[in-house]
């Protein structure tokens, strides 16, 4: 279970938990759960259209995902944020149906790029992803006071001379980076579920924002662990087992916040989950 | 001219069997998705109308596992997943887009578990490409009657409801006020959303639903402020766009690459985007008039749809 194959899969699906953990946190705090689906999704056509062209899948991912990003950070401002992500979400998998339809051997692909075939990575993807992973947490951490208070209180922000609408732009892209890398490994769908799933159930038990992050991570990493024990053994696909868990986890985390309310009548303690 | 305009309409067209089921459910499709987009996009819900399309494929994608019509897989899938996304929504807009998302990622997740075992028992690669992206052209005449009876429901729900779906949406706290339980209308209005979602996603792929539910709707939204009219002008704009995207896909076919058409998602997408990005260029041009239309139910004069 530990060799070989095996191996590289562990370690890509631990970088990729843990990278999920960090970014996802704040799509659930800016409530940006709808970009969160659309750019690892949207993604998936540029992966297409480098399949056609003959490049490597990871740089068309990138330009998708990053175009992506900047119409959701550009036009969203202008125009209704949702209506604007589906927008840009339908356009970036219209053109990906263009792109399938054009080669026809590439529609087994599609299944591997929406759900992951992560039992099959090589080593030599290993390092790119560590490295790129790297790159958009330390980005988050230089931006992590800005965006968290850009994040859960616009208008303090905005008062305190912190370009929301920047951090906006600035962590869309960290999101595009992030997917980029990841969708190719753990596909489009998994992605999205460790983004929102642990960090939508870790807010449930942590206040502070740090130990919320930390949370998240740690909840992702045993759903992705968990998740591999059990698709070894059944030979069912990762994505099953990790949506499933990770929607075990929220639902358990909001069965706690109710619980709390009703036995000890308290409220969110911090000034974060009150603004939200 | 007859030339022309063979050029444009391919001989052999409006004979075509497969041509004619197209316009047919396109229609009924592109009119429902209309009518519910301009209160999904008012409601600022084009998050959960594009996940009921894609829980609705896990439906799909079950259905064709077990082998039954895929249709009905669709929609129990699709109200199901509406079922409990109201269940565990809060109220607050942010809460509702996650308790949306994991929704959506456990019966993505699902998805993955059927197609996955699909391809296991038959050895049909395409399943997967097909339930997601659909094909206009491979709509089996049979489904037909049922995709037209439950466009009809949705319609005629939201012409029931609509008065108060309007305000319930522009200002709750007035529709409390008044003893209109807000909760049940938001979940009739889910529960419609996923019947209209469903009939698009099995008709046209989950790609395209989403491209007929939001892009008109929010067009609309810009051209007019009067909800009753931006319906009928979404309406009028998804059926013009599928149309178009129709005879397109059809001329495609002596595109290059040669002998393979172009997907009928691509173009209506295109399209769809087309008409939202003109309706930016007429508002710059033209101020719209200020809204009166709306007033008698909003009380306070606000804005009756805010920009969208």
């Amino acid at each position: 279970m530990f060799t070989g194959l095996m191996l590289n899969t562990w370690i890509a699906a631990s970088i990729v938990a843990v990278i999920a953990g960090v970014t996802g946190f704040f799509a659930v705090v800016r409530g940006q759960t709808f970009a969160a689906h659309a750019i690892p999704n949207g993604a998936f056509a540029g992966a297409a259209g480098a399949g056609l062209l003959g490049l490597n899948v990871i740089w068309g991912l990138a330009v998708f995902a990053v175009a992506g990003a900047l119409s959701i950070g550009t036009f969203g401002r202008k125009a209704r944020q949702d209506v604007v992500t589906a927008l840009s979400l339908v356009l970036m998998l219209g053109i990906g149906a263009l792109f399938v339809s054009f080669s026809t051997e590439y529609a087994n692909v599609t299944y591997s790029l929406l759900f992951g075939e992560v039992f099959g990575v090589s080593q030599n993807v290993l390092l790119p992803i560590a490295g790129l992973g790297i790159v958009a947490i330390v980005l988050i951490a230089v931006l992590y006071r800005p965006l968290l208070l850009a994040s859960a209180m616009p208008e303090v922000a905005d008062a305190g001379g912190v370009s929301t609408r920047w951090m906006e732009l600035c962590y869309l892209l960290v999101m595009a980076l992030a997917a980029s890398m990841t969708v190719p490994v753990v596909g489009a769908l998994l992605m999205f579920v460790l983004m929102i799933g642990p960090s939508a159930a870790a807010r449930s038990f942590a206040k502070r924002p740090g130990r919320a992050i930390a949370l998240a991570v740690a909840i992702a990493l045993v759903t992705v662990w968990i998740g591999i024990i059990a698709s070894y053994h059944t030979n069912w696909p990762l994505g099953f087992f990790v949506g499933v868990i990770s929607a075990g986890f929220f639902l358990v985390g909001s069965g706690w916040t109710a619980v709390r309310r009703r036995w000890f009548g308290r409220r969110p303690a911090s000034v974060l989950a009150a603004a939200l | 001219m007859g030339h022309f305009f063979s050029y444009i309409v391919e001989p052999g067209f409006f004979s075509s069997q497969p041509v004619r089921t197209a316009f047919i459910v396109g229609t009924v499709v592109a009119i429902t998705s209309g009518v519910v987009g301009v209160l999904t996009v008012i409601r600022g819900q084009s998050f959960a109308g594009h996940s009921l399309a894609d829980v609705a494929t896990t439906g799909g994608a079950g259905a064709f596992l077990i082998g039954v019509s895929q249709f009905w897989g669709f929609l129990i899938a699709g109200v199901a997943a509406a079922a409990i996304m109201e269940a565990i929504g809060v109220q607050r807009r942010r809460g509702r887009d996650v308790a949306t998302g994991v929704v959506l990622g456990a019966a993505l997740g699902l998805a993955a578990l059927f197609l996955y075992l699909g391809t296991q028992t038959t050895s049909t690669t395409g399943a997967s490409f097909t339930i997601l992206f659909g094909s206009m052209f491979v709509i089996s005449p049979d489904t037909v009657p049922a995709l037209i009876a439950s466009g009809v429901i949705a319609l005629a729900v939201i012409a029931v409801l609509s008065r108060v779906l309007l305000l319930t949406s522009l200002s709750p706290e007035i529709a409390a006020a008044r003893g209109v339980s807000v909760r049940a209308v938001g979940a009739a209005y889910l529960a419609t959303l996923a019947v209209a979602v469903t009939l698009s996603a099995v008709a046209i792929g989950a790609v395209l639903s989403t491209a007929l539910l939001i892009g008109p709707a929010a067009t609309a939204l810009r051209l007019t402020r009067s909800p009753g009219r931006a319906m009928a002008v979404a309406a009028a704009i998804g059926t013009a766009t599928t149309w178009i995207g129709i005879l397109l896909a059809y001329d495609s076919f002596d595109w290059p690459p040669k002998q393979h058409g172009w997907p009928v998602s691509f173009f209506v997408v295109a399209l769809v985007l087309i008409a939202y990005l003109l309706s930016y260029v007429r508002r710059t041009r033209r101020r719209p008039a200020s809204s009166a239309e709306l007033t008698d139910t909003t009380q306070e004069g606000t804005p009756a749809c805010s920009p969208v």
